[in-house]
């Protein structure tokens, strides 16, 4: 897995302004967000940022995408509490607080020669998106490629343009399911794990990339394990609340680990002993 | 080209792929390959559960009609997937509509033969109780998931 890379001074926040703002769903807006001065740190998939709306708090948000023309990250935002809610109705010109890129990434590289599945839960398709444009910047270095997302209503999938976008191009395979629906839409009805066994890829040499809610995410690892992926090649993006994000105050820890320095992208080997307690 | 048999088509189909041979023509004893073009009805919920299918290409949706809306979808199966359950227990009534969403092809197998089978050939019977039951403790796990909400918008 790639190290992580850390910014400047992980506890001073740089000034950030909104530059375009766009609401994905009834409950998710997509923010970008370009320095005020200088230019961004470098990133890789599957890391977070910590963004500061001033006056109420800060939250850990992954990192969706860069912006056009690379001076911003692009971030997705679930509205759940106080921060997010204040992030999500930020406009064009306001300005936040960044601390960042934080944490561990996908194994991109590390996938080269083998067949990967995606597979995506909700808003769990943000954190993989930098990952999809990865492995399809150098399709040809890869196998099968399948992305699987599960969303719950045809009202709530995420990134639908990207997906179709997707969908067009002939050398992936990509399946979207929902959990609930009538017969209004003619897709997919059924929990995502469920996909897995419809898509072509070997299972003795893929890696599997993983994230959405927790009971998700089970359910997945282990429909990946009865269709022979072995548990060091599944990876997961575990979400714990964060203070530091630097691995000093322990408010993100997750059994032995710090899910901020050691996450949020685990493979699920590591964690899998301690991922069904109910008390962890 | 090679016509495939019903058995041939039978003993390729995951449902079938840990079945000894000789029951997999036991099987084929029992079935028939049908058609269904999109919007037409494999079985209706109450319904006599004469017959389950094995999907070999298309889509099926699970239906549960609601007075006044569309129906509800339960769920979608594709190829290599299962329509039908209720076959296998008293009353013989099929619990949803079942309905073609593309043009699907199917196997379907006649409940009543195949129960006669079951009966005569108890280790048969059991693979296939086997089978059929692991279909449905999968099916179980993911109606949970679904029930659970777990997106929680
Ligand atoms: C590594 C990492 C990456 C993340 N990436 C993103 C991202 O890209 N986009 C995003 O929107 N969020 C993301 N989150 C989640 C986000 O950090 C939390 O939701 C955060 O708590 C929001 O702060 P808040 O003050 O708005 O809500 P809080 O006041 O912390 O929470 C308010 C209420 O919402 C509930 N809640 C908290 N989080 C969630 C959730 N995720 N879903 C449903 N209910 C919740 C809480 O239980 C509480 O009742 C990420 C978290 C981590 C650890
Ligand atoms: S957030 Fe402080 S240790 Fe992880």
């Amino acid at each position: 897995m790639p190290a992580p890379v850390q910014s400047s001074d992980p506890f001073v926040p740089e000034i950030y302004r909104v530059g375009a703002v766009r609401r994905e769903l009834a409950d998710v807006v997509t923010i970008e967000i370009e320095p005020e001065s200088g230019g961004r740190p470098d990133f890789l998939p599957g890391q977070f940022n910590m963004l500061y709306a001033f006056g109420i708090g800060e939250a850990a948000i992954s990192i969706s995408d860069e912006t056009k023309h690379g001076g911003g990250f692009v971030h997705t935002i679930r509205e759940v509490g106080a921060v997010s809610r204040a992030l999500a109705a930020m406009e064009v010109g306001a300005s936040l607080g960044l601390r960042g890129p934080f944490g561990t990434a996908w194994p991109v590289a590390e996938a080269e020669g083998s067949d990967v599945v995606v597979v995506a839960g909700g808003l769990g398709l943000a954190p993989l998106r930098p990952a999809i444009e990865a492995l399809l910047a150098r399709r040809e270095r890869y196998g099968q490629l399948a992305i699987l997302v599960g969303c719950r209503t045809p009202e709530a999938i995420l990134y639908r343009h990207e997906l179709e976008q997707w969908r067009q191009r002939l050398d992936i395979d990509i399946e979207v399911t929902v959990d609930h629906a009538s017969t209004d839409w003619h897709g997919n009805v059924g929990v995502v794990p469920s996909l897995i066994r419809r898509v072509a890829f070997d299972p003795d040499d893929t890696l599997a990339y993983v994230c959405g809610p927790e009971v998700m995410m089970r359910f997945t690892a282990s429909a990946l394990h009865e269709a022979g992926v072995a548990t060091d090649k599944v990876y997961l993006s575990m979400e714990r609340n964060m203070k530091c994000a630097v691995g000093l105050c322990g408010h993100c820890q997750f059994g032995p680990s710090f899910v901020c320095k050691d996450g949020p992208v685990m493979r699920f080997e590591r964690i899998s002993p301690i991922f069904a307690m109910r008390e962890i | 080209m090679t016509i495939e048999t019903i058995g041939q088509i039978l003993a390729k189909h995951p449902f079938f792929a840990e079945f000894q041979p000789e029951h997999v023509e036991l099987v084929a004893g029992c079935a028939r390959n049908v058609r269904f073009n999109p919007g037409e009805y494999l079985t209706r919920e109450g319904g006599p559960a004469d017959r389950f299918f094995l999907i070999r290409h298309g889509m099926v949706s699970l239906e549960v009609a609601t007075p006044g809306r569309a129906p509800i979808v339960v769920t979608t199966l594709r190829e290599g997937e299962i329509v039908g359950a209720s076959w296998l227990a008293p009353p013989y009534r099929s619990m949803f509509d079942a309905r073609a969403v593309e043009l699907t092809r199917a196997i379907s197998i006649d409940a009543e033969c195949l129960r006669k089978k079951c009966e005569k050939d108890h280790y048969f019977g059991y693979e296939m109780m086997q089978s059929v039951l692991r279909v449905l403790v999968k099916r179980l796990q993911a109606t949970r998931m679904q029930i659970l909400d777990v997106y929680g918008e």
